[in-house]
């Protein structure tokens, strides 16, 4: 009895050819050029610059930001997604609020910020908090919803909530709550880095102008420098060191650039700003106010979100299939059991750099090199995106029980790992797709006309109403993406399967009070 | 006198078929009852759906000890009287534990010979000390039932009979699930055989004998 859905019967081999199909159609569509006048003169010089990193470059108040708003945002985004996660699967209106929060980026979260609180560290640290929470609401959810409950079952009757969740929920996933939330501190990092890139105090904001005054030897050093800060995340930043960086965090945070009372702009941003044209200083009760409203916002939806959102869909799905063909290359390389310890050295190395290497300063450099297409673009997100499924791919195949007698080479790529992978590398594609999607929509900023190209041309002529529509666009486009590649998911049976990096969610974990994580069948109330 | 438990004709499972077919059955206070039978024939189901149905008198040692690694053997023995203190008070000892309180869990701890582990993280335990780690827990909570899941098929039968006794004196109805018969008649008054999810035999332990309940185990380790 299968249940009717509107697409035809799915199998491993339809999703993919439905996928590929689909590229190949936006192919057309897509502006692939290289308009570049010198591309390899360019990029020679950014190989001399590779070469000879310039370290007196490094500015080390960007580097102590860096880390502060990361620091902060993390800190505050955690704190928020713990509460709320507490209520996930009980209240509707906070897992949409969670949705929403997650699905808009923090680049478009800092850009609307800057409106209220100008370039000051409250906007770097909202920017990062405010996506964050939501996608903590949902791991933190899920995490609570997987725990061994079997010691909060045998709780005395009449046990009060607080006491309860403070004694038999929170400490059997304290250990999984602190892996994770120091893994995000690191995706922190990057995602406050590319906050530098539109103005913020960061490495970024250095990086930026080196980049475009083609200063790659000045840029190098302060990658490298940021490369070791990621590198060395475990060293530096354990649950006992976050509270005490926090802290710090607090005192060495930079004086806002300001752009008046925080208070005033609130008020002129709720009051005016984001209040469409049509709406202001009109009364609510005529309905030509509502019929100029409803032009207004199929004037926006025609003109922006329709195109912006074809742009970006066309991207996403190129990108998406070409993340899918580097991750099938990649992933043998990065496996011991192609290429024994090499293989194991060169996944280390590969996800250290992929970690650490943000794909918007990936696309912000190739943009540079090649000139404004979509091409730079897709390079990036299929390299970043790619390499990290070919590194999860890799780690996966090591595990893999084998038969002794099984082959070798292409052979055992052909006809063992790849076939055996393939559900886990769909699931793994259909959970980045999301997560792609987002990245296409945020580099319209860089001049691409996806959906952040509308936005920020808004931003910038500040029609905050119009950015404001935008932006529900850019949420509802996520979020349809993110329940159709559910949906595509569990009809393939592939929805139980791991789908996120954050690689040690749960090994560390001490073992269970003796075995009782088969705890669900015996620890539940059977019904009489 | 009234019974302290009664089950009339109750038939329970997990959302699937019945594990339970047809159980009636009374206890009187004061009595210790040994549930026994070849695994699977429903005495963790039958423990537990007592446990449902009287769960504001009883106190449940499930059959996996049920502890939380992270917490220390004092609070996961101080878990079973979280009922009996402000929420206040029960986050004050999670941080900071009151003497009273350290002497009260000490106490039971002592009965059961766990007394040197008591600010031991409950993961680090073997399996024989979480076991005491949940007997000292239900111990606590000292309501007048106690519902043990085979409370001591991890410990030896010198150490298994001294907990058993504890945990006797401590309440005053006793049901314990046991496949270890010769435990099961030295410590209980009435033995209850289950066989596939039905009471096939109900009588007082005085009247049995290890050989004639040896028959309805037959392929399992004795």
């Amino acid at each position: 009895m299968r249940k009717p859905g509107f697409l035809p019967r799915l199998t491993y081999g339809s999703v993919t050819q439905i996928f590929l199909l689909a590229a190949v159609v936006a192919l057309p569509f897509a502006d692939l050029s290289i308009s570049a006048v010198h591309p390899g003169a360019e990029f020679r010089r950014l190989v001399a610059g590779i070469l000879a990193p310039s370290f007196s470059a490094i500015e080390l108040w960007s580097v102590v930001w860096t880390v502060a708003f990361a620091v902060l945002g993390v800190v505050a985004g955690g704190t928020a997604g713990l509460i709320l996660a507490l209520f996930f699967d009980r209240s509707r209106l906070v897992r949409l609020a969670a949705a929403f929060l997650r699905s808009v980026h923090e680049l478009f979260w800092a850009l609307f910020l800057m409106q209220i609180t100008g370039l000051s560290p409250a906007t770097g640290i909202l920017a990062i908090a405010l996506p964050y929470a939501g996608i903590f609401a949902k791991v933190f959810a899920e995490i609570f919803e997987e725990a061994d409950r079997s010691a909060e079952n045998v709780l005395p009757h009449h046990t009060a909530a607080l006491s309860r969740f403070a004694f038999a929920r929170f400490p059997v996933v304290a250990q999984q709550l602190k892996t994770y939330t120091l893994y995000r501190l690191e995706c922190g990092m990057r995602s406050t880095l590319v906050l530098g890139f539109v103005g913020l105090p960061t490495i970024g904001f250095h990086l930026e102008s080196y980049f475009k005054e083609a200063h790659y030897a000045e840029a190098t050093a302060l990658l490298l420098c940021f490369y070791v800060l990621i590198g060395t995340r475990r060293l530096w930043a354990r649950p006992w060191t976050v509270p005490l960086l926090a802290i710090a965090s607090l005192f060495v945070l930079p004086e806002s650039t300001g752009n008046g009372s925080t208070w005033s702009n609130m008020v002129r941003f709720f009051g005016h700003d984001i209040v469409p044209v049509p709406l202001r200083s009109s009364s609510l009760w005529h309905g030509e106010t509502w019929a100029a409203f409803g032009s207004w916002a199929w004037r926006i939806t025609a003109q922006q979100i329709g195109p912006g959102t074809v742009k970006t869909l066309i991207l996403a799905q190129i990108a998406l299939i070409a993340a899918g063909a580097v991750a099938l290359l990649l992933y043998p390389i990065v496996s011991r059991r192609f290429l024994g310890r090499v293989g194991h050295y060169l996944g280390r190395a590969m996800l250290v750099v992929v970690r650490s290497t943000p794909e918007y300063m990936l696309a912000y450099l190739l943009l540079q090199l090649m000139g404004p297409s979509m091409l730079p673009a897709i390079i990036a997100l299929s390299l970043h995106n790619g390499a990290i499924i070919g590194y999860l791919l890799g780690r996966q195949s090591d595990q893999l029980a084998l038969r002794v007698d099984a082959p070798k080479g292409a052979n055992l790529y052909f006809y063992q790992t790849t076939p055996t992978l393939y559900g886990q590398f769909l699931a793994y594609l259909l959970y980045r797709w999301e997560l792609i999607l987002r990245e296409s929509a945020i580099f319209g900023i860089l001049g691409i006309k996806t959906l952040g190209y509308y936005v920020d041309a808004a931003i910038s002529e500040l029609r905050i109403d119009t950015a404001a529509l935008l932006l529900v666009g850019v949420a509802v486009l996520s979020m349809s993406v993110d329940a159709f590649s559910r949906h595509l998911r569990r009809r393939l049976r592939i929805e139980a399967l791991p789908v996120r990096l954050s690689a040690d969610r749960g090994s560390g974990s001490p073992a269970p009070a003796t075995g009782s994580y088969a705890g669900a069948a015996h620890a539940q109330q059977p019904v009489a | 006198m009234a019974a302290a438990i009664t089950l009339d004709r109750v038939s329970a499972g997990y959302h699937g078929p019945p594990v339970l077919h047809d159980i009636t059955l009374s206890v009187t206070p004061g009595e210790r009852v040994a549930v026994i039978g070849r695994s699977g024939a429903g005495k963790s189901t039958l423990l537990n759906t007592i446990y449902g149905r009287y769960t504001a008198h009883a106190a449940l040692i499930p059959q996996a000890s049920a502890l939380v690694g992270n917490l220390s053997v004092f609070h996961n023995v101080f878990m079973g009287c979280l009922d009996r203190h402000s929420t206040l008070y029960n986050l004050r000892t999670l941080v900071w534990p009151p003497a009273a309180e350290i002497a009260a869990v000490m106490r039971v701890l002592e009965s059961v010979g766990l007394e040197e582990k008591l600010f031991v993280k409950a993961g680090e335990l073997s399996g024989g000390q979480q076991q005491r780690t949940s007997v000292a827990r239900a111990m606590l909570n000292g309501r007048p039932i106690v519902l043990g899941d085979e409370p001591v098929s991890a410990l030896d039968r010198v150490q298994a009979g001294d907990v058993l006794r504890v945990l006797s004196e401590r309440h005053e109805t006793k049901i314990f699930a046991m496949h270890d018969i010769r435990l099961a008649l030295e410590h209980s008054d009435r033995i209850i055989l289950l066989e596939g999810g039905r009471i096939i035999l109900d009588e007082p332990s005085s009247h049995l004998s290890y050989e004639r309940l040896l028959p309805h185990f037959k392929g399992e380790l004795q």
